[in-house]
């Protein structure tokens, strides 16, 4: 099939970037997305022209690099699935197709589709960890999880971090991201420990990022390609609420 | 080169115990003096840097990602291997050391792997302690499942996501060494050269790739943890980014490269539907619990498989094989399909794959059944074909998957240059010709968080050489070499893209040195590969500048280093006249089964580098069996 992609070029983080169209011929439904961009980027090659860049690693799904927003919804809207694991057999000779980077302050752009999401690593450095040093920890079976409690935080582990939950957000909001973490960890009893230090940590990172708030559209969920739940989102408000109350300190903190 | 292994004296299960007392020790307020690089950021490489950091080294850790969360590691499904015995079913480090032994059909390293045994149980600990969310049973203990190639279950999964969860659980650790100031990280930097400096390895030149600048960074020590080669072959289960060119470049200094010719091929992966591919996707080899495999025995047969009745299909497995069926392990699983396929009975697009049917697992257990086992690999199976495997038989085809061989590192992990030591897939040590199916994660984290943190400690204690300031002429003529590289790959300006000349590499190793390898074959690619990679050198087009985000001059390095590799590996292949693990050599068979041959080839082969031009030597460290009995596998 035969399609016309309008793609964000943008030469590096101080260029205004502006959407440019080419033609993407010969495609065959079975190619995934990315694979699509894979021959554009061969013809543009060979015609000497700079290919589009584009972010992606696994390409199965997993690994949370690649990071399109197509025709407007984060990942291009099947449900549960990253740009790589979308195939061209979802689409319609002739059709034209936009694609965008993620667009949000905490996500500059670095050229063309691929952006810098290091805000969601300096998260994680606030406090998304268990403060254990290498030996030293107990059996494993010395600590039981009741297998709900398990299960609840195996889903919210799932996040692979990819973003698309701040690109979908009309305010850029990191909650999806941030809350799947949050309850990941405070729902295991390794982690309770640290669960107050751990949520006003995070949260004061993510605003310090320039992330915006969360309104509760659920879009974040929409799109997520692990489905996480908006209902970590309302787990972490209670959380951080709780540990407001009690007042944990949080000066001077870098996670010990 | 002298290889010494220096595996400890004594008895097996004592050895690592003495060593650990043997090494000697860093002052804790010695440690902050030492300043150690890493190299890769997936379970090895994170989880050592997070170790090392806890302990008070200053290290700093590179990696190619936008994050160190990332990594390959992240990909790997099925589970992790530690000797727990928690069901009591018989299982011991020596019952895991065996299996893993055996596994690699007897061409690793006895203490070692003993070693990696030992340390598995550890790892658990430390993975739940970390908040690893693995499954449980009801009454809150952690649960277990059977894995290929062994008779218990010793396996510790996290849903289909162990890979990444385990990964994670060492990025935390990563992170919260970084938060306290004690890692640096540098994403999205590649290493592009080693600096080494009266014979140790001291520091490694970087590619920023955001910005092109290309820095040097001196250090006590330098660990490679850069993950497998697979991508040698273009298409293999492995990420996009995944390459050779850390080790490479290490072993074009000095650092001996063993046993390349030791590839994994996976069984079960999705077929390749074009010439577009760019990758191909693993199924849980799980599958192969419920699904049959079969063909049609008619050559060139178009029908679809719901119109070729029963009597004219062949279980191929279950026929050859009667007492392991459809569960014979990877290595033969998949030769079967090849030369099912080689006959011209192979199904689907271009007639290379077969069919793993649950037609009859569904009659006998119902659809619900097995979506409840198997729920997320349909899934993944229908987004990627189109197809829905309830319905229709899946089509499967085997895809290089591991690297069992890599830099030659002795029980310390070192490799042949003082101060380099390798963690994880890079190295070469544990898995032997193959490696079993839960074993890579478990190799990783005990050489990342068990291991190298005591060795490395060893090394600073007794060598005690001075780090090089920045302006040694070795830093300098390193950077030199890279930014002449670079230039040179942008100013070809030839007419064939980097892809294309990978795509013809990959199919060209596929084709010679895949599956069944023949000195005829392997004879034939030694000449092809040269005669390629003179063609890249002249006609291959970079586009882009070298001071920038560059994606295409990103891959031209890869690819011309996989294009030198490839000739050691072919060459590797062609000297090892025999057939183990993954390694299979249509000479030396018998009855259609690998032939081993103990008498002249129980012994790693590490090359070493001799120059552009000159073939390079092959040194061999005999594999001596202290405590186990080399037999033959057999799956009949």
């Amino acid at each position: 099939m035969n399609l016309t992609l309008r793609v964000w070029r943008q030469k590096d983080a101080n260029d205004p970037g502006k959407m440019v169209e080419y033609p993407a011929n010969n495609i065959i439904p079975d190619m995934s997305f990315l694979e699509m961009l894979d021959v554009v980027n061969e013809g543009l090659i060979a015609k000497g022209e700079d290919p589009i860049a584009f972010d992606s690693d696994c390409r199965e799904g997993i690994c949370g690099t690649c990071s399109l927003v197509i025709n407007g919804v984060a990942h291009g809207g099947q449900r549960g699935t990253t740009a790589c694991q979308l195939h061209m057999r979802f689409f319609k000779d002739g059709d034209t197709i936009t694609i965008e980077p993620w667009r949000a302050r905490a996500f500059p752009v670095l050229k063309d589709l691929v952006t810098d999401r290091g805000a969601f690593d300096r998260i994680v450095q606030a406090g998304g960890f268990v403060s254990v040093n290498t030996g030293g920890t107990p059996d494993g079976n010395a600590i039981p999880v009741g297998k709900v409690e398990s299960d609840l935080a195996m889903d919210a582990a799932a996040c692979i971090g990819c973003g698309a939950c701040v690109a979908a957000c009309k305010n850029a909001s990191a909650m999806l991201f941030v809350s799947a973490k949050v309850s990941h960890l405070s729902l295991l009893p390794q982690g309770k420990v640290e669960k107050n230090q751990r949520v006003l940590s995070m949260v004061k990172q993510m605003d310090k990022e320039g992330f915006g708030n969360c309104t509760v559209t659920g879009s974040c969920e929409a799109v997520c390609p692990k489905e996480i739940s908006l209902n970590f989102i309302a787990r972490m408000n209670r959380e951080y609420g709780m540990a407001t109350l009690k007042g944990a300190d949080i000066k001077g903190r870098s996670g010990d | 080169m002298k290889l010494d292994s220096k595996i400890p004296s004594g008895p097996l299960a004592q050895k690592w115990d003495k060593h650990k007392f043997d090494m000697k020790l860093v002052n804790p307020a010695n440690k902050r003096k030492f300043d150690v690089i890493v190299v890769g950021s997936g379970l090895a490489g994170a989880s050592s840097a997070a170790t090392m950091a806890e302990l008070g080294y200053r290290v700093k850790c590179f990696c190619f990602q936008d994050s160190p969360r990332r990594a390959h590691s992240i990909a790997a499904q099925g589970g992790i291997n530690a000797a727990k015995n928690y069901q009591n079913d018989g299982d011991s480090v020596y019952r895991l050391f065996y299996d893993t032994i055996k596994g690699g059909d007897f061409r690793a390293r006895e203490a070692n792997v003993y070693r990696l045994a030992q340390v598995s149980v550890n790892i658990i600990d430390q993975c739940v302690a970390q908040g690893v969310p693995f499954a449980r049973e009801y009454g809150g203990l952690l649960a277990n499942r059977s894995f290929g190639g062994a008779q218990v279950s010793r396996t510790f999964y996290a849903r289909g996501q162990t890979g990444q969860q385990l990964l994670l659980g060492a990025y935390q650790a990563l992170c919260r060494q970084i938060g306290k100031g004690n890692v640096k990280m540098y994403p999205r930097t590649e290493m592009v050269d080693l600096v080494v400096v009266d014979g140790h390895a001291k520091g490694v030149i970087i590619r920023d790739l955001v910005t092109g600048e290309i820095t040097a960074h001196a250090a006590d020590a330098v660990v490679l943890a850069t993950g497998g080669y697979g991508n040698v072959f273009y298409l293999s289960t492995n990420a996009k980014g995944c390459n050779v060119t850390a080790t490479w470049r290490a072993y074009k200094k000095g650092a001996a490269f063993a046993n390349p010719c030791y590839t994994q091929i996976h069984p079960t992966c999705i077929p390749v539907s074009g010439e577009h591919q760019s990758k191909l996707t693993l199924m849980s080899e799980s599958l192969r619990n419920d699904g049959r495999v079969w063909v049609p025995k008619k050559k060139g047969d178009t029908r679809r498989p719901d119109q070729i009745p029963e009597e004219e299909r062949d279980y191929v497995l279950e026929r050859k094989y009667p007492s392991f069926g459809n569960l014979a392990p990877r290595d033969i699983s998949s030769r079967a399909a090849k030369e099912v396929c080689d006959e011209g009975r192979g199904v689907g697009p271009g007639g290379l794959g077969v069919y793993l049917d649950f037609a009859d697992a569904i009659k006998r257990l119902g659809e619900d059944t097995i979506r409840e086992r198997y729920a997320n690999l349909f899934d993944m199976y229908e987004k990627i074909t189109g197809e829905n495997a309830y319905k229709t038989p899946m089509r499967i085809y085997p895809a290089v998957h591991y690297t069992m061989g890599g830099s030659w590192v002795d029980y310390n992990l070192m490799s042949s240059i003082p101060g380099l030591f390798v963690i994880g897939e890079a190295n070469f040590s544990d898995h032997g010709a193959n490696r079993l199916g839960a074993s890579a994660l478990m190799q990783g984290l005990a050489d990342g968080y068990f291991i190298l943190p005591y060795t490395i400690g060893n090394y600073f204690a007794s060598e005690k050489q001075p780090k090089p300031k920045l302006d040694h002429p070795e830093f300098k003529k390193a950077m030199e070499g890279v930014q002449a590289l670079t230039k040179k790959l942008l100013s070809i300006n030839g007419k064939r893209t980097v892809t294309s000349f990978h795509r013809e590499l990959g199919k060209l190793m596929w084709d010679k040195c895949g599956m069944a390898r023949s000195a005829e074959s392997l004879k034939e690619a030694l000449k092809r590969i040269p005669e390629l990679r003179a063609e890249f050198w002249k006609n291959v087009k970079v586009t882009g500048e070298g001071a920038a985000l560059n994606q295409d001059l990103e891959a031209a390095g890869r690819v011309a280093d996989f294009l030198e590799f490839a000739e050691l590996l072919c060459l590797d292949a062609l000297t090892r006249e025999e057939s183990c693990g993954g390694h299979f050599r249509v000479e030396y068979q018998e009855e259609g089964e690998a032939k081993r041959d103990d008498e002249h080839f129980a012994f790693v082969s590490a090359w070493e580098y001799q120059g552009p031009d000159k073939p390079p030597i092959l040194n061999k460290e005999p594999l001596v069996y202290e405590e186990v009995h080399m037999s033959t596998r057999s799956y009949k």
